[in-house]
């Protein structure tokens, strides 16, 4: 549940121990609702919150800034106390910008109406007017009502704003959720500009993987209001015991490098804490040395005792097994490898398992059928 | 023919009637709307009740009462005496206050549904915004709302300009004091004169028309304000 971060403590994390109900008084329709959860998240980069609807993501984002009464708990983000027994501050006076899911412009301005909305109360010393234009590219909008806008427009937009007041903590509460998908694939290089570019703790509401996969630097997964598990992201889905949820979905990161791209066959090394593996080259791939993330679905990976190269796999890697999990899922066991530094997870049959008398530490090989390149 | 003198004293007096009644009903009304769109207190009831009664009452029923405690024995008479203000049945102070229960459901009613209607999240962006309680009211609330405003104003508004039971019973027919346009032309009908109470009265007609019109025009534009015209005119 802590993070490696610990020991630098209140300096730069976001400590919180909150307990908060939702009542039925208020939405009739929801059943009464209690977030319990205690947690230390990291003060830099993106800190993706994962889970079902109702798992309580978004209640703890708006307990996070204000939005939402925490009857009890405390709440201290990088040494600053925003709620305790004694204090709570309004949320006007919470140093954060909030990207909320949908209708997130006022109506009755321009989108450059609302950017100046921003500015006006900005705390000093943030980034420029035209460079946030520039780095969300909104600049032809900004003479447009939020009507007028698309969704992924508006929401760009809505992002802009957020950075323009100067925050030191960023919350973003599913901001591409009520988006299809061809507009959040236009959103996403956004974000992850945002991410390289500006220096500023982003906690990030969602129930995408893509998202979390894409985006994440660190996981935080909810399950019916409490912690199902908290760590970084590369660590956290090279587990065997993850939720549910992610059955077929489960799959482990690796980051890397390009080490070079093969123009005839269109494929590209990527070097890894482990060894190289091989991957489709296409045309957004950076030059040599560009740091790549990957992700090998469980489901991807096949073992295998001998190095048998009469195979169409391309990427074969020795590998240890680390551990071996039975999982709730029947018929198929999930697996954690170890290949070099760097973790895999593996599905298969328990059959299999059985036949090859696969057990923790033994020494094989695994078969790699496909990488998907995450950014 | 046209107005006589005696008519345009009754017209200025209507007008400042109206004008004073209509603001001091946004400055009350605004806050009590508020209140009634956001709260779960279970007082909301009793009180949406309360002032919505003026819809539904007799006026010469809330114009006895407001007479017999704006007497010199009612407890608001008593108070107003003890200020060394006097007492203020027969006089314009008396028509305001008189008016200001009369039209409150007019301006509280439009008001609270737009109020209702803008939800909490342009409110809950400004807080993310950095903008305070009253910031927020005046930066957001207010532009967004704007005709619910609107049809606040013109509804208290002409709806002071139409009274007339309370009047009669709380103001009495004093020139220039408490004698309004309505009750002038109730005074030409009981004088027979009927000539000069068309003038008076086809005013008011055009005069309704007209606010009617701007209500609306204003609804049709964004649809705001949402308030069903039912209350009764005189």
């Amino acid at each position: 549940m802590t993070l490696p971060l610990e020991k630098q403590a209140a300096a730069s994390a976001i400590l919180a121990r909150i307990k908060t109900h939702i009542g039925q008084s208020e939405a009739a329709q929801k059943p009464a609702f209690t977030l319990d959860v205690d947690l230390e998240l990291p003060g830099q980069g993106i800190t993706a919150i994962f889970g079902a609807s109702g798992s309580g993501k978004t209640t703890l984002l708006r307990c996070l800034a204000g939005l939402q009464a925490i009857e009890e708990g405390v709440l201290i983000v990088n040494g600053e106390t925003w709620h305790d027994t004694t204090v709570s501050l309004p949320t006007h006076q919470r140093p954060i910008g909030y990207v909320f899911q949908e209708a997130s412009l006022f109506e009755h301005l321009t989108a450059e109406g609302n950017l100046r909305y921003a500015e006006k109360r900005a705390a000093p010393g943030g980034m420029q007017f035209q460079a946030i234009v520039e780095l969300m590219g909104i600049d032809s909008l900004l003479r447009q009502y939020p009507s007028e806008l698309s969704g992924g427009e508006r929401q760009r937009v809505a992002i802009a704003r957020a950075l323009l007041i100067n925050p030191r903590l960023l919350l973003m509460d599913e901001p591409l959720a009520a988006l299809d998908r061809q507009r959040r694939l236009e959103i996403l290089p956004y974000l992850e500009r945002l991410h390289r570019e500006i220096q500023l703790p982003i906690l990030y509401v969602t129930h995408s993987m893509e998202e979390v996969t894409r985006l994440a630097d660190s996981l935080l997964i909810l399950e019916q209001g409490r912690v199902a598990a908290c760590g970084e992201l590369v660590d956290l889905l090279s587990r065997t015991d993850l939720p549910l949820e992610f059955g077929e979905e489960a799959g482990a990161i690796l980051e890397g490098q390009i080490v070079n791209r093969d123009e005839r066959w269109h494929l590209a090394t990527v070097a890894f804490a482990g060894g190289e593996i091989l991957v489709r080259d296409t045309d957004g791939l950076g030059a040599p040395g560009a740091d790549v993330r990957l992700r090998v679905l469980a489901r991807d990976v096949s073992l295998s005792l001998e190095n048998t190269s009469k195979s169409s796999i391309l990427n074969r890697l020795p590998a240890r097994i680390v551990l071996i999990d039975e999982g709730d899922t029947a018929g198929m066991s999930m697996l954690q490898l170890r290949v070099g530094e760097s973790r895999l997870l593996a599905r298969v049959s328990r059959r299999s398992v059985h036949e090859l008398n696969l057990r923790e530490g033994l020494a094989l090989y695994a078969q790699i059928k496909s990488v998907a390149i995450l950014r | 023919m046209g107005f006589t003198e005696a008519d345009w004293l009754a017209i200025g007096l209507t007008l400042r009637l109206a004008t004073t009644t209509t603001v001091i009903l946004l400055l009350l009304g605004t806050p009590l709307a508020w209140w009634l769109a956001t709260t779960s207190s279970r007082w909301r009831g009793p009180i949406a009740a309360v002032v919505a009664l003026p819809l539904v009452l007799p006026p010469t029923v809330l114009g006895f009462y407001l007479l017999v405690s704006l007497g010199p024995n009612g407890p608001i008479g008593q108070f107003t005496a003890a200020l060394g203000l006097g007492t203020l049945p027969f006089t314009f102070w008396g028509l305001v206050v008189a008016s200001v229960f009369y039209s409150l459901p007019f301006v509280v009613q439009p008001l609270q549904s737009s109020f209702a209607s803008l939800g909490e999240r342009p409110l809950e962006m400004a807080a993310t915004l950095r903008a305070g309680v009253w910031d927020s009211f005046v930066s957001v609330v207010l532009p967004l709302t704007r005709n619910g405003f609107i049809t606040a104003a013109v509804l208290g508004f002409a709806h002071t300009v139409g009274e007339f039971g309370v009047v009669l019973m709380i103001g009495g027919n004093i020139p220039g004091e408490t004698r309004v346009v309505s009750v002038q032309i109730y005074d030409y009908v009981e004088a027979l004169n009927y000539q000069q109470a068309h003038w008076l009265a086809g005013s008011l007609v055009l005069f309704s028309f007209l606010v009617l019109l701007i209500v609306y025009g204003a609804q049709g534009n964004r649809g705001s304000a949402g308030f069903a015209l039912g209350g009764r005119q005189q």
